[in-house]
């Protein structure tokens, strides 16, 4: 058995991680969108400066985008130049608070350090969990920094005498702070707890495909195999047991198969499945082209489908009884203006001039159903060497209710 | 008879000590190695230079097409022939390799007779179709598309009325000595339209070959 699953390409934005200047999200958009990563920063800077907005769309992208798994750090000069851009970056936000509210300059200083630190802190406790590859000490002097960037803008904020937010009663004020501090500074927790949650849903659905899976092993396959252990010494039913089992496994594995009544092919293979488990020699099947569905239903003509389909079965079944050969080849070609179906074996044959009556009795029942059809069938035989019976049902034909062939018999040709 | 050596590439074990044990009483063939992966076999097939490879169509990480691009890659016309056996239902897979570069396709079920001719004769330099290849090289050759195909080269794009004879009856389950006596014929003229075919499918333009072995696979 071999597998039929293979990984998807992922087109998920991913950031950097050992490319990082900030969070790595240029970078991952850059990556993303196969362009250069300094003209993703101008893009954010430049939207940075359009009311913050490139500050929003950063800090978002931070929150929702996984981290990426590549290791080599940014070039010196490359992250001196997205230094250079994010001071640009905060001086645009800067000048846009300053045009867009008339509140004091203390206020943005203010601002700009709760931003600062909260930058600070969620790039030292990223959602992948804290840095490593750099001191502890120099991880926890940021962090901390952080953290007193945000309180202490917090505070200049609420304390400064003539801030918007003055007239508030203190005691909620300070409770208000504190939560918003508090959710600042927990952000890269909360979206680490959020992603566990992910993962730890997409182990479950793994989990429980595992177990469907191995269910379905376990009613088909081991049972197949403990009846193929306790058959060993019977080598006919073993094969077939096989047989059965490899195609139930393909079927169940490749999906689902055209049903036989909207599928000339598939019909042909149903009833070619069901000579070989009923009669035991292995049947290949080969379809070529296929009849439309509505082809296949249409009222005048599915009684002349039915034929051919009946009949192919009749030729089986004789190969399958009579012939004495292990295999059976079935070939069904579609072509623009007819139906061809040739079962050939390779058994003992038979002398078509001088076949006892039973055996003629078959070879015309075949040869009435496809003519009644208006079709023909043609058996050629030669002992020792096998048998062909080749269907032939124009895509026009109806069928006809007419009485049994009345032409001699000896129109069969011998190879 | 000459002595062809003989290299097994299949992700499972289990089928190549299998495959081993069915040629081994095989005369003139011997079998110089096997692997499990893509980039084992492709380094070790370059170390030990076998004549014919017997490749696995569906494997882990690129199948048993990337082993062909990574040995064509490194061996260019030293490369040995490779004969596909698979499972035989993932039809992409199997016209992929065949346009890959393979020289015929086989399935798992051959007994270990056939199995060694099929060798042989691929090692000798001709095409081997089992019934269910040429089914669906015919399906791909004679399946009438409503897009129009581009670049189509006449002479690649479609089989004379001889070989389309050929595969017709390849496909029916005939030997090419009994396809050989049915057109009266010799075995040799078999042989060459087989490997004319075989050709126009690794070369041939037509779209129409990768995207009916893909309604295939979904249907």
């Amino acid at each position: 058995m071999t597998s039929q699953i293979r990984p998807r390409p992922e087109p998920r934005l991913r950031r950097r991680s050992g490319g990082k200047v900030i969070a790595g999200v240029c970078g991952g958009v850059a990556d993303h969108l196969d362009v250069s990563v300094f003209r993703v920063r101008v893009v954010f800077v430049v939207l940075a400066a359009l009311a913050g907005a490139g500050v929003l769309a950063y800090a978002l992208l931070w929150f929702f985008c996984p981290a990426g798994d590549d290791t080599a750090p940014a070039e010196p000069r490359e992250r001196r130049q997205a230094y250079g851009l994010v001071v640009i970056g905060v001086m645009a936000l800067i000048g846009n608070l300053i045009v867009a509210s008339s509140a004091p300059a203390q206020s943005f200083l203010a601002v700009l350090f709760v931003l600062g630190g909260a930058a600070l802190v969620w790039r030292e406790a990223d959602v992948t969990g804290l840095s490593t590859g750099r001191s502890r000490l120099l991880t926890w002097s940021r962090l901390i920094l952080g953290a007193l960037f945000v309180i202490g803008g917090l505070v200049v904020m609420v304390a400064a005498p003539d801030t918007p937010l003055a007239g508030m009663n203190p005691i909620l004020l300070a409770v208000l702070v504190t939560i918003v501090g508090g959710v600042l500074l927990t952000v890269p927790v909360w979206m680490r707890m959020l992603r566990a949650l992910n993962e730890e849903r997409a182990a479950r659905i793994r989990t429980d495909e595992r177990e469907e899976i191995a269910s379905h092993l376990h009613d088909s396959v081991l049972q197949t195999l403990a009846l193929i252990q306790k058959q060993a010494s019977n080598p006919d039913t073993v094969a077939r047991l096989a047989r059965s089992q490899e195609r139930e496994l393909r079927q169940w594995l490749f999906g689902d198969q055209a049903r036989p009544n909207e599928s000339l092919a598939a019909a042909i293979s149903a009833v070619a499945v069901e000579v070989e488990e009923t009669y035991g020699p292995e049947i290949e099947t080969v379809t070529v082209g296929d009849v439309t569905a509505d082809e296949l239903r249409d009222p005048a003509r599915a009684r002349a489908w039915g034929a051919l389909v009946a009949a192919t079965r009749e030729a089986l079944v004789n190969a399958a009884k009579h012939s004495g050969a292990s295999t059976i080849d079935v070939y069904c070609e579609v072509v623009d203006d007819e139906v061809e179906v040739f079962v050939r074996d390779r058994g003992v044959g038979f002398d078509v001039d001088a076949v006892d009556p039973d055996r003629q009795g078959v070879a015309r029942s075949i040869r009435g159903r496809m003519e009644r059809a208006g079709g023909r069938a043609r058996v050629t035989s030669t002992p020792g060497r096998g048998t062909n019976v080749a269907l032939t049902l124009p895509r026009t034909a109806e069928l006809t209710e007419r009485p049994a062939d009345p032409r001699p018999e000896n129109d069969q040709e011998i190879a | 008879m000459s002595e062809y050596r003989l290299f097994l590439v299949d992700d499972h074990g289990v089928f190549r000590s299998g495959v081993r044990a069915e040629l081994a009483g095989e005369d003139g063939l011997e079998v110089v190695g096997d692997a499990g992966t893509v980039p084992e076999a492709i380094a070790q097939i370059t170390a030990t230079r076998p004549d014919v490879v017997l490749l696995d169509v569906h494997m882990p990480g690129g199948g048993g097409v990337a082993v062909l691009r990574g040995v064509t890659d490194a061996l260019g016309s030293e490369a040995p022939v490779f004969l596909a056996l698979s499972v035989s239902d993932a039809a992409t897979d199997v016209i992929a390799t065949i346009r890959a570069g393979a020289r015929g396709y086989v399935t798992k079920t051959i007994d270990g007779k056939e199995l060694a001719d099929a060798v042989r004769r691929v090692a000798e330099g001709d095409a081997v179709f089992s019934p269910r290849l040429a089914g669906f090289v015919l399906d791909s050759f004679t399946g009438k598309s409503a897009v129009p195909e581009p670049h189509l080269d006449p002479e690649l794009d479609s089989l004379t009325k001889r070989e389309l004879e050929v595969l017709r009856l390849l496909a029916r389950g005939y030997t090419y000595r009994e396809i050989a006596e049915e057109l009266f014929i010799s075995v040799k003229t078999v042989e060459t339209h087989a490997s004319n075919v075989l050709r126009k499918t690794q070369q041939s333009n037509r779209n129409a070959l990768t995207r009916w072995a893909v309604n295939r696979q979904l249907g």
